[in-house]
């Protein structure tokens, strides 16, 4: 009760910390999260890890820059997991808020409209979670933009380390992949495991595609049954992800299913329950390794919001670290000093593990985790360096 | 090569689609059968009938039956009450007023249910789900049950409509709506009633579809809705039975392009066939042309 009015005032505190107009120097911070739409539980994470990160550093007194303290404000903003909503909440916390930086969204889908409007506005976007390449590469040049960055690693780095994974750890010669073609994360996750299970000397077998919000997949599935592959690779949401093992399982189909970091919400066990034992996933942090810097946020995180925390919500942390750091490091809280501090951050220690910048990049080299659904819990499997 | 259990597979898919479909549109054809409007909020009655379900299943702990009269109740109160509060003040304004109408009622239902519950919701299994596999071929009890359960709905509805008093007063005024209630025939009660029908049908889709597909959301309806509305204007909207023959050739064809073409053609293939067949007959299979009263 009390964990609840504390969280509840730290909210309504924000909110209002927002709007008001104080006579302490503050910084304000912009987070976009999908808290309602068709992956709410990602935008919770994003929002819960946010509140957190915001309330360490005000709690010490704030943050420095330069010699001054300065308090955090944080501005929340819905995307109502629309890509529309996405640009048109970039685009308030940037004229009408006033934010120096924003973090999220969270989903590639929306996260690549909203780096637009924050490279054109020239104000600095760090993505927690958005791994598709396109979101920190300039559509017309193909060069890194200036101003977007991220805190995870990214599509052809995963869909690398899941094709090894299924080549060569649970040696299946031939895999089918099933994925949502209207979607920019699973099209970009597919084709990367695609050339590379090939290249590896895999078969792919069946590649079938739906579009977002379909509920029947029982023609494609039928599809892939007939085409036997040894595995089924599936890089789509966890809203999603039970439904189709539930059909496939319903129609006989008895391989193992595999996919990649959509599935790490605590809401896959809830909606998939043991339709999914067994089965393999690549994220980017497992909680029951991790290191200790890690241990101390799970703890933190998990005292406030009685919830272990997933990798949206440490990927959300570690963009805040990343934040915080460049600030710091500039000595300045100015939109320009923050864009130069970050692009010229060699590497960053955060609870998602090591990540180092290239230059010229804004995408860290990071390892990648193996999870296994094991007892209705996420297990650490393996690890997979970069 | 075609192997003839893959075809008798997908066929089983492609009716338990056209089953759900089916129950869908035949709310859609109903209603713009006696008030020739097009309900665009039944999509989102079939969502509320899911949740519905839902909350008799996981609220309540009812065992399936009940919690299935209990969801198509509740979806056929809902219908009734959304004809009295929504339409019945505009039915004699014009029908653009009452298709905006339609529209809002779907986004306040799924904006209220959003409102409730944010989150994709979990559906647990009320049936002891069993697969047999015979000859190669998979066939659940669920499927079963899906296709079975939908044809006993049609098969009732048809009584009623063409078998009962009431049904013979609902096809009287979607022939004339001016001289029918000349004739005594209360025009009121029975557009309450083709409401409540059509929704109790719908709940009794969501409940089905939550079953078949155990992940609800707030928007499921919105694409299952359209679709069902195009089932029924192919089938020809109006006539119960072209609703019934065009959901079940939507969902033969979404299937069967996906049988054998590349799954992302799906929509395009599908879409095109029936856009196709709308031009050789414009009024749907079994609609008939009427000359437009001025």
């Amino acid at each position: 009760m009390i964990r609840k009015s504390i969280y509840i005032t730290i909210v309504i505190g924000s909110l209002l910390a927002c709007t008001a107009w104080g006579a302490n120097p503050k910084i304000k911070v912009g987070v976009i999260a999908e808290m309602t739409g068709d992956m709410p539980a990602v935008g919770a994470s994003c929002k819960n890890a946010a509140l957190l990160a915001v309330k360490e550093i005000n709690d010490a007194g704030g943050l420095e820059v330069g010699g001054v303290k300065k308090k955090i404000e944080l501005c929340l903003e819905d995307n109502a997991g629309k890509a529309d909503q996405s640009a048109s909440a970039a685009m308030k916390l940037i004229t009408q808020q006033d934010v120096v930086a924003i973090i999220g969204p969270n989903a590639s889908r929306y996260t690549i409209p909203a780096a637009e409007i924050a490279e054109t506005s020239k104000t600095v976007l760090i993505t927690p979670w958005s791994t598709n390449p396109k979101t920190t590469l300039d559509a017309t040049t193909g060069k890194p933009k200036q101003y977007v960055f991220r805190a995870c690693f990214i599509d052809p780095f995963q869909g690398r380390v899941v094709a090894r994974f299924a080549f060569e750890t649970l040696k299946a010669k031939t895999a089918a992949v099933l994925y949502d073609v209207a979607s920019e994360y699973n099209k970009g996750v597919a084709e990367v495991f695609r050339a590379n299970y090939e290249k590896l000397g895999g078969k792919i077998v069946a590649y079938e595609t739906y579009t977002t919000n379909d509920k029947d997949f029982s023609a494609q599935l039928t599809k892939i049954k007939s085409a036997a592959p040894a595995v089924v690779f599936l890089p789509n949401y966890y809203s999603e992800v039970p439904l189709q093992v539930q059909q496939a399982h319903r129609l006989g189909l008895q391989m193992p299913f595999i996919g990649s970091d959509s599935w790490g919400s605590a809401e896959l066990l809830k909606l998939g329950g043991k339709d999914l034992e067994g089965f393999y996933f690549s994220t980017h942090y497992a909680s029951d390794s991790a290191s200790p810097a890690a241990k101390k946020f799970i703890e933190t995180y998990k005292k406030a919001y009685g919830a272990v925390p997933d990798d949206v919500a440490a990927l959300t942390y570690d963009a805040f670290g990343l934040l915080f750091t460049a600030i710091k490091n500039a000595a300045k809280d100015d939109r320009e000093s923050v864009r130069k501090a970050l692009s010229v951050l060699p590497a960053y220690a955060g609870v998602t593990g090591d990540m180092t910048f290239r230059e010229d990049s804004r995408d860290p080299v990071k390892s990648a985790v193996i999870l296994q659904i094991k007892d209705g819990q996420f297990r650490y499997f393996t690890n997979a360096e970069p | 090569m075609i192997d003839i259990r893959y075809v008798l597979q997908q066929a089983l898919n492609a009716l338990q689609l056209g089953s759900i479909y089916a129950l869908i549109a035949l709310g859609y054809t109903m209603v713009y059968g006696v008030l020739t409007m097009i309900n665009f909020a039944h999509g989102d009655v079939f969502m509320a009938g899911a949740f519905l379900f839902f909350v008799a299943a996981v609220g309540f702990h009812l065992p399936f039956v009940p919690a299935l009269l209990f969801s198509m109740v509740g979806t056929a109160l809902l219908g009734a009450a959304i004809e009295r509060v929504a339409y019945k003040p505009l039915r004699n304004a014009p029908r653009v007023s009452a298709i905006i109408t339609a529209l809002g009622v779907g986004i306040f239902l799924e904006s209220a249910v959003l409102a409730l519950n944010p989150y994709p919701r979990s559906i647990p299994s009320l049936i002891q789900n069993v697969t047999w596999t015979f000859e190669g071929v998979s066939f659940s009890s669920l499927q079963v049950l899906v296709i079975a359960l939908s044809v006993v709905l049609m098969v009732l509805l048809d009584f009623i409509v063409y078998r009962t008093r009431a049904g013979m007063a609902m096809r009287a005024i979607s022939w004339d709506r001016t001289w029918v209630p000349l004739m005594g025939v209360p025009v009121n009660r029975i557009i309450t009633l083709t409401f409540t029908l059509g929704a109790a049908l719908a709940g009794a889709a969501g409940t089905m579809y939550a079953l078949a597909y155990p992940v609800i959301d707030p928007y499921m309806g919105v694409m299952v809705g359209w679709k069902a509305f195009i089932a029924a204007v192919v089938g020809g909207i109006g006539n119960i039975r072209g609703a019934m023959l065009g959901a079940f050739l939507l969902g033969g064809v979404e299937i069967l392009v996906v049988a054998f073409f590349p799954s992302t053609y799906r929509d395009f293939v599908a879409f095109s066939l029936l856009l196709t067949l709308l031009i050789v007959r414009p009024h749907g299979i079994l609609g008939k042309a009427r000359a437009q009263k001025v």
